[in-house]
C-alpha cells in the first residue's frame, strides 16, 4: 500500500493492481469510506488483540467492587476507566472481548446468507423462466416471514447459544443478496463474454463462476456490508431479548439488557455498550455507502 | 388488469399457505413439544398425559389439517399459559399494536417526505447534508437501544412522557417514535431520489415554462409523483414494524401482540407464537398486495411484468 502511494506510476504499469490503486486513490477522495474502513480496521484489531488490551479478564467477578462508575464520574477510577457491572466486572474488558462477538457473527451470518442468496439469484437471473419462478416464490415467501419474531421463536426453540444465532441469521438474511445477484445475472446473460463462453462450450460452472460471478462480486459485496451490519444489530436485539447470546458472554446486546435494571440511575451502562453497536454498525455503513459509491461513480442517488 | 390482481393475489395465497406449513412445521420438528410444555420437572406420565390433551399423539398430517382447518375460521386453538382462546388473546392485543404501528408510520411519513423534498431541492446544501446525516444513523441505531435511550432523556430526565404503559396516548409516543425512526431512513432517500428524478422529468421543465409558480410545480407535479413509490414503501415498511413491535413492545411494556408473542415464545405457549408469527406474516403478505396492486395502477408499466 505505502509503495503504492508513493509511486502512483508504478500501479498503471500492472493492470492487476488498478482496482487496488483505485481503492487507494478513492479511499482518499471519498470521506465516508475513509472513516468506515478506518473504524473498521480499529475495531477488528481490537477484536484480535483482545486479550492483550484488555486490562483485565473480562469474566472476573468481584462483588466487592459493583457498579464502579466510568471515569468521567468523580468516582471513577483509572483501575476501571468504563466502571464495572453489577458483577464486579470490567466493562472496558467486556466491550472488548465483545467485539469479537459482533464482528464473528456479523461476517460468518453474511458469509452464509451471501452463499444462499449469491446461488439462488444467479440461477434465476441466468436461466429465467421456471427457475426465475421458484426462486421468486422463495423470496416472496421469505419476506413474509418476520425476521424478528420467526429468529426468536427458534433460537428459544434450538436454545440461544452464538452458533444457534449465527445460523438463523444465516438462513434468514439471504432475501437482498439474491435479489441484487437476480437482477445484476440478468443484465449480463446476454453479455457479449457471456455468450462468447456458451458458444465456446464452456461448462456451466465456469460461466456462472468465472464469468458471471466476478462481475457482480461489486454489487454483492455492497450488499455483504449491509447484511453485516444487519446481522450484528439483530443478534444485539436477540440476546437483549434473552434469546441470543447466553451469559456470561460479553455480547453487547446482552450487556444493554443485564444494564437495563440499573439505567435508571447510572444510564452509562447501557450507553456504553449502545454506543459501542452504533459506533460499529454506523461505521460498515459508511464503507457501504463508500462502496456502492465506488461502484456507481456517477453518484448515490442514481 | 384484472388478470395482474388475480395472479397477484393467486400468488399471495399460496405464499401465505406456504407460511401456514412453515408455522406449523417449524415448532413441530424442533423437539418433543410434550416435554417443552411440562417443563424440566414433569414426570413421563404427566408428559403421557399432555400428550394425550393437547392432540400431540396424533399423526402429525391429521394435527396440521386440524390446525390449518381452524385457522381459517380464526380459531388457533387455546394458549397453554393463558387458558383461554388464541384468538381473545389477539384481539384483545391486536389495538395496541395497530395504533403504535399507525403512529410509527405517521411519524415516518411526516419526517421522512418534507425532509426528503427539501433535500433534493437544496441537493448539497446543509439541509441535504443533514437529512443524510440523518439516514445513516437512523440506520446504525440499535432501535432497543434507542428506545431505552428515549426513555432516560424524556421519561425519566424531563418526565414529558410515561416510561411505559399503554393507558394513555402518552404512553404511545416515545415507542412510535422509537419504532417510526427505523423505518424513516429508506423512505427519506426515497423521496429524496424520487424528487430528484421527477424534477428532471420534461412534464415539469414544461410547467416551469409555462410560468407556473414553483410552489405549484413543486406541490401539485412534482411531489405527487414523486411520492408514489414511497406511500408502496410505506405499506411494506408497516408489515415490517409490526414485526419489529415485538422489540418495542417488551422495551416499553406495552400491553401488544408483539409481548403477548414474546411472553409466549419464553414460556413454550406454541399455539400462541405460531398464531402470531402467521397472522404478522398475512399483514406483511396483505400489505404488499396492496402495495403492488397501487403501484401498477398508478403504474401501468409495472402490468406487463
Amino acid at each position: 500500500m505505502a509503495q503504492l502511494l508513493s509511486s502512483p506510476v508504478a500501479a498503471t504499469h500492472h493492470p492487476a493492481n488498478t482496482w487496488l490503486s483505485r481503492l487507494v486513490h478513492s479511499t482518499f477522495k471519498n470521506r465516508s469510506l475513509a472513516i468506515g474502513l478506518l473504524i473498521i480496521t480499529s475495531l477488528g484489531i481490537v477484536a484480535l488483540l483482545a486479550p492483550w488490551l484488555a486490562p483485565h479478564d473480562p469474566y472476573l467477578q468481584n462483588t466487592a467492587n459493583r457498579m464502579v462508575p466510568p471515569i468521567w464520574h468523580e468516582t471513577g477510577s483509572w483501575t476501571h476507566p468504563l466502571g464495572t457491572d453489577r458483577l464486579g466486572r470490567d466493562y472496558l474488558s467486556r466491550l472488548i472481548y465483545g467485539t469479537r462477538i459482533s464482528l464473528f457473527i456479523g461476517l460468518v451470518v453474511a458469509l452464509i446468507s451471501g452463499l444462499i442468496g449469491t446461488t439462488l439469484g444467479v440461477l434465476a437471473g441466468y436461466f429465467g423462466g421456471r427457475v426465475d419462478a421458484v426462486v421468486s416464490y422463495l423470496l416472496t415467501t421469505r419476506l413474509a416471514m418476520p425476521v424478528v419474531l420467526v429468529a426468536l421463536a427458534m433460537a428459544s426453540l434450538m436454545g440461544g447459544s452464538m452458533l444457534t444465532v449465527t445460523l438463523l441469521l444465516g438462513l434468514l438474511l439471504w432475501d437482498r443478496f439474491a435479489v441484487v445477484a437476480r437482477s445484476a445475472t440478468q443484465q449480463l446473460r446476454d453479455a457479449e463474454y457471456v455468450q462468447a463462453a456458451q458458444a465456446l462450450g464452456c461448462p456451466l460452472p465456469y460461466i456462472l463462476l468465472r464469468e458471471v460471478l466476478p462481475n457482480i462480486a461489486g454489487a454483492l459485496i455492497v450488499v455483504a456490508t449491509l447484511e453485516v451490519a444487519n446481522a450484528i444489530l439483530l443478534e444485539a436485539t436477540l440476546s437483549f431479548l434473552g434469546m441470543g447470546v447466553q451469559p456470561p458472554s460479553p455480547s453487547w446486546g446482552l450487556m444493554i439488557a443485564e444494564g437495563k435494571a440499573y439505567m435508571f440511575f447510572q444510564p452509562w451502562v447501557i450507553t456504553i455498550p449502545g454506543s459501542a453497536l452504533f459506533v460499529l454498525v454506523l461505521a460498515i455503513n459508511l464503507l457501504g455507502d463508500g462502496l456502492r459509491d465506488l461502484s456507481a461513480p456517477g453518484g448515490r442517488n442514481e | 388488469m384484472w388478470a395482474f390482481v388475480f395472479k397477484r393475489t393467486l400468488i399471495a395465497l399460496s405464499v401465505a399457505l406456504t407460511i401456514s406449513v412453515l408455522c406449523f412445521s417449524l415448532l413441530q420438528l424442533s423437539g418433543d413439544l410434550a416435554l417443552s410444555i411440562g417443563g424440566p420437572e414433569a414426570t413421563a406420565e404427566q408428559v403421557e398425559q399432555i400428550r394425550i390433551e393437547y392432540g400431540l399423539d396424533r399423526p402429525v398430517i391429521e394435527q396440521f389439517t386440524t390446525w390449518i382447518w381452524g385457522a381459517v375460521q380464526l380459531d388457533f386453538g387455546r394458549s397453554y399459559y393463558y387458558q383461554s382462546e388464541v384468538m381473545d388473546l389477539v384481539v384483545e392485543r391486536l389495538p395496541v399494536t395497530m395504533t403504535l404501528g399507525m403512529l410509527a408510520l405517521a411519524i415516518a411519513l411526516g419526517v421522512s417526505i418534507p425532509l426528503g423534498v427539501v433535500a433534493a431541492l437544496k441537493r448539497g446544501s446543509w439541509i441535504d447534508r443533514a437529512a443524510m446525516a440523518i439516514a445513516v444513523t437512523g440506520q446504525a441505531m440499535p432501535n432497543f437501544w434507542f428506545g431505552l435511550t428515549l426513555i432516560i432523556l424524556f421519561a425519566v430526565k424531563l418526565q414529558w412522557f410515561p416510561a411505559a404503559g399503554s393507558d394513555s396516548w402518552q404512553g404511545f409516543v416515545l415507542p412510535a417514535i422509537a419504532l417510526g425512526y427505523y423505518a424513516t431512513p429508506a423512505m427519506m432517500r426515497l423521496t429524496r431520489s424520487g424528487m430528484l428524478e421527477v424534477l428532471e422529468a420534461d412534464y415539469i421543465r414544461t410547467a416551469r415554462a409555462k410560468g407556473l409558480r414553483t410552489g405549484t410545480v413543486i406541490f401539485k407535479h412534482a411531489l405527487r409523483n414523486a411520492v408514489i413509490p414511497v406511500v408502496a414503501l410505506a405499506a411494506v415498511e408497516l408489515g415490517f414494524m409490526l414485526g419489529g413491535s415485538v422489540v418495542i413492545e417488551t422495551v416499553f411494556s406495552l400491553r401488544g401482540l408483539g409481548q403477548l408473542a414474546w411472553n409466549a415464545i419464553s414460556r413454550n405457549d406454541y399455539p400462541v407464537v405460531q398464531a402470531i408469527v402467521l397472522i404478522i406474516a398475512l399483514f406483511y403478505i396483505v400489505l404488499t398486495l396492496i402495495a403492488d396492486i397501487l403501484n401498477a395502477v398508478l403504474d401501468p408499466r409495472l402490468r406487463a411484468r
